[in-house]
C-alpha cells in the first residue's frame, strides 16, 4: 500500500505519498489558514481524523472515510456544562464557579481504541481531560474518574496556561489497559478501561522542582511518552530534562542520562519490532530549546539506551534553530521510515532509520504534528 | 425586531446569515440565531456556553459587559454584531 505522510501545521493540512519510484509528492493543502493541532488514521476502518485550533472560533474536528476527499464536521470533545451562569454571575460565588470551569482549548491527543473495540477513540486535551467517543467521533464523554481525581489540583502548565494530555497508549493486548502521560501531571494508568486510575511513574525526576519533591509523581512533565506495540511493556520518555525508559509497563523507569548533544527535547519514537531502537530530536535545555550549538540532529539508540548515535546526514550541522515539537516525529510500521518536523516549517524523511535524510520542504509552516498512513 | 449580524469571517466555516430575533437579552437573541444552527453556536460560545476569549459582540455600537451570562438587554430594533476580537496585529 501507498506509504503516506500527513503533516500538521500550523497553517493547514499537507498530505505526502510515497511513488512506486521512492519519490515523494505533496498534495494541496487542505485547512489551509487553519492551525491543525493534531492528526489519526484509523487504520481499522479507513477514518481520518483533524483537530483543528481556530483561535478566535474554538476546537473543531474533521472525519472522512478512507478514499474519500471530502472533510466533514464532527462533534469535538466537550467539558459537560456546569452550573448556568445568572446575571449577575460574574459576582456571585457561583459565577466564579462558571467563569472558572473548564473548556477544551486544545486537542492535544488522538489515538484509537483497541482492535476489539470498533469506533472506540481517545482524546487528550488542554486543560487535562481525556475523552472516550464510541462511535468513531461523533460524540465524545469526558472520563470522569480521572477529572476528578485530587491530584489533579497540584498538575500545573508546561508551556501552556492549563495542563493538558498529549500521550495516550492503549495496550495491544488489553484494550482497557490505557496509559497516559501529562505536562504536567505525570503517568497515569487504569487497567479498567478509565473506571479507575493509578499515578505511576517511580523514578521520574523533575530537576525544575525543590529538590525534596524531584521525584514526586504528579509534578513530572514527560514531554512525550510512546510504547512500542511489539514490547508492551516497554516505554519510552522524553521528560523535560531528561530521558526515561520503561521495562515495566510504566509503573518504574530509569534515567538515561549523558546523551550527546543534550538529554533536552520533545519528541520520542519508538520502533514499533525493537523495543531497544528509539529516536530523540535534542536541543539545547529549556531555556533556549534550539538544537545545540546550531547543528541539528536525531539521536538514536539500539541498546534500550546503553549508548546513542548522533545522526546528522542530510541535516543542517550549521546556524539551524528548528525545534521539533512532541508529537512532529514518527516512525512507520516496518519500523525504518523517520520522518520530523520543525517549528521552521522544515520536514524530513528518512528510509534507512534514521541514517540519512532528505528534506521533504523548507518552507511549510511550523509544523505541530507528523503522523505515517498506509 | 433586532437583527443578530455575524463577522462574514465565519462565512469561510459555515453558513450564517444575518437573523432576525425576537429578544430581551443578548442571551435570547443568540440563542435564537443557533436556532436550527447549532454548530454556530460552538463557534461564538465555548462549552461553558461563555462568550469565547477571543469574540467581541456589539449591541447597537456598545461592546457588551456580560460575557459569562450573556445578559445585556436587546431593544427592538438593535442590532447585534458578533465580530472577531483583533488578534495578531
Amino acid at each position: 500500500m501507498t506509504l503516506k505522510l500527513q503533516v500538521g501545521t500550523r497553517k493547514g493540512l499537507f498530505i505526502y505519498e510515497r511513488n512506486a519510484a521512492g519519490q515523494w509528492t505533496a498534495s494541496d493543502p487542505e485547512f489551509l489558514g487553519d492551525p491543525v493541532t493534531m492528526l489519526l488514521h484509523d487504520h481499522r476502518n479507513g477514518y481520518q481524523y483533524v483537530a483543528l485550533n481556530l483561535g478566535h472560533f474554538g476546537v473543531k474536528m474533521h472525519r472522512r472515510s478512507g478514499g474519500s476527499s471530502h472533510w466533514e464536521e464532527i462533534e469535538p470533545p466537550r467539558f459537560p456544562v456546569q452550573d448556568s451562569p445568572s446575571v449577575s454571575a460574574e459576582s456571585t460565588e457561583a459565577g466564579e464557579s462558571v467563569k472558572d470551569a473548564p473548556s477544551v482549548e486544545q486537542i492535544w491527543e488522538l489515538v484509537t481504541g483497541g482492535s476489539d473495540e470498533p469506533g472506540v477513540l481517545w482524546a487528550g486535551t488542554i486543560p487535562g481531560g481525556l475523552f472516550k467517543s464510541a462511535d468513531n467521533g461523533s460524540s465524545w464523554q469526558l472520563i470522569e474518574p480521572l477529572w476528578q481525581r485530587p491530584e489533579r489540583e497540584f498538575w500545573f502548565g508546561g508551556g501552556y496556561d492549563h495542563p493538558g494530555i498529549h500521550s495516550i497508549s492503549v495496550h495491544p493486548d488489553n484494550s482497557r489497559h490505557l496509559s497516559l502521560a501529562i505536562s504536567c501531571g505525570g503517568v497515569w494508568q487504569s487497567l479498567d478501561g478509565g473506571g479507575t486510575w493509578e499515578l505511576v511513574g517511580k523514578g521520574l525526576r523533575a530537576a525544575y522542582m525543590p529538590p525534596e519533591q524531584a521525584f514526586e509523581q504528579r509534578s513530572q512533565d514527560p514531554h512525550r511518552m510512546v510504547r512500542c506495540p511489539s514490547a508492551p511493556d516497554h516505554l519510552w520518555i522524553q521528560h523535560h530534562n531528561g530521558i526515561f525508559r520503561s521495562i515495566d509497563g510504566g509503573l518504574n523507569w530509569n534515567e538515561i542520562k549523558d546523551v550527546f548533544p543534550s538529554v533536552f527535547g520533545f519528541a520520542v519514537a519508538v520502533h514499533p519490532l525493537n523495543p531497544d531502537i528509539a529516536w530523540f530530536v535534542p536541543g539545547v535545555k529549556d531555556e533556549t530549546r534550539v538544537p545545540v550549538d546550531g547543528r541539528l540532529v536525531v539521536t538514536r539508540t539500539r541498546d534500550g539506551g546503553k549508548t546513542f548515535e548522533t545522526l546528522c546526514n542530510g541535516l543542517p550541522q550549521e546556524k539551524a534553530y528548528d525545534l521539533t515539537y512532541r508529537h512532529a516525529l514518527d516512525v512507520d510500521s516496518d519500523g525504518k521510515v523517520l520522518a520530523f518536523g520543525s517549528t521552521t516549517g522544515n520536514l524530513w524523511v528518512s528510509e534507512d532509520q534514521g541514517d540519512h535524510w532528505q528534506c521533504l520542504s523548507h518552507h511549510l509552516p511550523p509544523i505541530n504534528v507528523v503522523r505515517f498512513s498506509r | 425586531m433586532a437583527k443578530v449580524i455575524f463577522t462574514p469571517n465565519l462565512e469561510r466555516y459555515l453558513d450564517c446569515p444575518p437573523q432576525n430575533v425576537d429578544a430581551e437579552s443578548v442571551a435570547e437573541a443568540l440563542a435564537q440565531a443557533f436556532e436550527g444552527n447549532q454548530r454556530l453556536a460552538g463557534y461564538i460560545l465555548d462549552d461553558q456556553h461563555r462568550l469565547r476569549k477571543n469574540i467581541a459582540v456589539f449591541v447597537d455600537g456598545i461592546m457588551i459587559r456580560d460575557r459569562l451570562g450573556l445578559s445585556d438587554p436587546v431593544q427592538p430594533a438593535s442590532e447585534v454584531h458578533v465580530l472577531q476580537a483583533l488578534s495578531g496585529g
